[in-house]
């Protein structure tokens, strides 16, 4: 377990959206669900390390704006080609209105 | 009785998609592919920009590797070209001699660059194979003169590639501006000026007269220097095995809805057919766009299988030249009044509605992935005929999503 570094309000990320976070050298991409819940995963595509911030966000999905490869951003489960490595993802809580991701650093 | 088989023409974007469909959709049967190409299926897209720009000797985008041909089983017969097509036997003749028969046929034979017919115009290199890149790629040695014919996507990728490798660049076009077809002239203008950002020299309305051994002569007296020459002036659909074998032709291989050609046994997909857009009014097209390759042949290979699914995908192309990503979603050809949305400074969209207030158009451009998401969405939007208000179009802070949602 690493530390919990804090992200943004939560109020920051519109609901069935991405955001973009650097920190510490690396790249994430934040999300927040139709159904109000946060998630984190790495913030490049797995196919050609795209930043996903600038992709779609569809229900539980995020679509890479380079080629259109789809991942499920709550598992990072990639949905086929051209997305066929998973995405890693971390975990995510929301304290006193404020969004913080273990990076496990 | 043999066991059924799926037989693939043409290893590049469309037929290597083929072939992972058909195992996607559980079809147990033989599926072979079989490319005139030494190697196994490779990306295209890269061959005009990164394999020529990056320092490092390029190494081909593989779309389907020898290892994963082996897992999904797909017979990959590579280096041989398919040369007849016996409809009656239903077997395809290979240069090798070999008899392949077939129970469905898929043509995915690509397109090939146009030649110019001036004199001189055996020295013009032309831009379709990895071979071909790399030959280019071995040319543009700094402080060189680069001649490109024809402003469009190619030869307008060509010339920025060359630019960053430090080339005196020309582009020769005949049209009044480049990207004619296709891109809305203030798009077209902003590529414009960052080549000339760049010293690319760009001539338009321009034609050749000939071409020497270090220069081109223009028709108005004009001369090009021209240690290196390019011809980027579009290409051809690869039909002459369809053609020979009696298949209707209509600007490629004849396709209708279910992307079948004239002969229900044999389909054709990717920038070598033409088929009729519903979301269009049925207006035929043929296009030469890496995800519609993709696309069709995902359709195709289920209608193979027995399905009844029309090929209604909107068009989409990108190209990226320098630092700019520029990408269309539609026909904005047919749009009548366009509405402008900027999502981010120094970026540009425009939507394309006809005269309806259909949208039936996006284009764009911007530095690196800027539009995407909006062009995206708004592909969306044409797909399903949609006529939004063009107030919120042209609103930068309105989510363009909402718009999909019921
Ligand atoms: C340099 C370059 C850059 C591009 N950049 C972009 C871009 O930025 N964006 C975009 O959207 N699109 C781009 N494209 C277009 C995109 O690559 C094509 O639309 C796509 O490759 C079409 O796929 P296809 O399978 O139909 O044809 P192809 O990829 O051309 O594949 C056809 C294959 O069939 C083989 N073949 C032909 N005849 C026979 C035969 N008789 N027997 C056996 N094999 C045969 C050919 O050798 C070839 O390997 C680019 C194309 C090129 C050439
Ligand atoms: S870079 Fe994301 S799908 Fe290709």
């Amino acid at each position: 377990m690493g530390q919990w570094i804090e992200v943004c309000a939560a109020g920051d990320i519109d609901a069935e959206d991405v955001m973009r976070f650097d920190h510490g050298g690396q790249t994430f991409a934040i999300y927040r669900s139709p159904d109000d819940e946060f998630y984190a995963t790495d913030g490049l595509c797995t196919h050609e390390k795209v930043h996903l911030a600038d992709g779609l966000v569809m229900d539980n999905i995020i679509e890479c704006p380079k080629h259109n490869g789809r991942f499920d951003y709550r598992n990072g489960a990639a949905m086929g080609a051209p997305a066929c490595v998973n995405l890693k993802t971390y975990p995510v809580k929301v304290e006193a209105g404020k969004v913080l991701i273990d990076t496990g650093a | 009785m043999t066991e059924a088989s799926m037989v693939i023409v043409g290893g590049g974007k469309a037929g290597a998609r083929a072939a992972v469909a058909f195992r996607e959709n559980s079809w147990k049967g033989p599926v072979t592919l079989i490319s005139d190409e030494a190697l196994a299926p490779y990306d295209r897209p890269p061959l005009s920009k990164a394999a020529i720009m990056e320092e490092a000797e390029p190494q081909p985008v593989y779309l389907l590797d020898e290892g994963m041909m082996a897992s999904l089983e797909v017979n990959f017969l590579r280096g041989v070209a398919a040369t007849a097509i016996d409809r009656n036997a239903k077997t395809l003749s290979l240069a090798d001699g070999k008899n392949i028969s077939y129970d469905r046929l898929l043509i995915a034979t690509g397109a090939e660059p146009r030649r110019l017919s001036q004199a001189g115009a055996e020295r013009a290199l032309l831009l379709r194979d990895l071979a071909d890149s790399a030959k280019i790629r071995s040319e543009f040695i700094s402080g060189k003169s680069v001649a490109i014919i024809g402003g469009g996507f190619i030869g307008l990728e060509l010339a920025a590639s060359a630019a960053k490798r430090g080339c005196h660049v020309t582009v020769i076009e005949a049209q009044p501006r480049v990207l004619m077809r296709g891109v809305p002239p203030d798009i077209a203008a902003r590529i414009a000026a960052r080549h000339a950002e760049a010293d690319v020299a760009i001539l338009t309305s321009a034609s050749i007269a000939e071409i020497g051994s270090d220069r081109i002569l223009l028709s108005d007296g004009r001369e090009v220097p021209a240690d290196i020459v390019i011809a980027g002036i579009g290409a051809a659909p690869r039909i002459k095995l369809a053609e020979e074998a009696g298949l209707a032709l209509d600007n490629g291989i004849a396709c209708n809805t279910y992307l079948q050609t004239s002969d229900s046994y044999i389909f054709a997909v990717g920038d070598c057919c033409s088929f009729p857009h519903p979301v269009f009014g049925n207006e035929r097209l043929r296009l030469e766009a890496w995800r519609n390759a993709s696309d069709q042949a995902i359709v195709a290979v289920e209608n193979m299988l027995g399905g009844q699914k029309p090929y209604e995908a909107v068009p989409w192309f990108w190209t990226d030249q320098y630092e700019l990503n520029l990408q269309i979603a539609g026909l904005p050809q047919q749009g009548v009044s366009i509405v402008q949305r900027v999502p981010k400074e120094g970026a540009l969209i425009l939507c394309h509605l006809d005269a309806e207030g259909r949208l039936v158009g996006a284009s764009g451009i911007g530095q690196g992935n800027s539009i995407a998401r909006d062009i995206r969405l708004l592909e969306m939007l044409i797909g399903k005929k949609a006529a939004p208000d063009p107030a919120l179009l042209a609103d930068p802070a309105f989510q363009l999503k909402s718009l999909l949602k019921p």
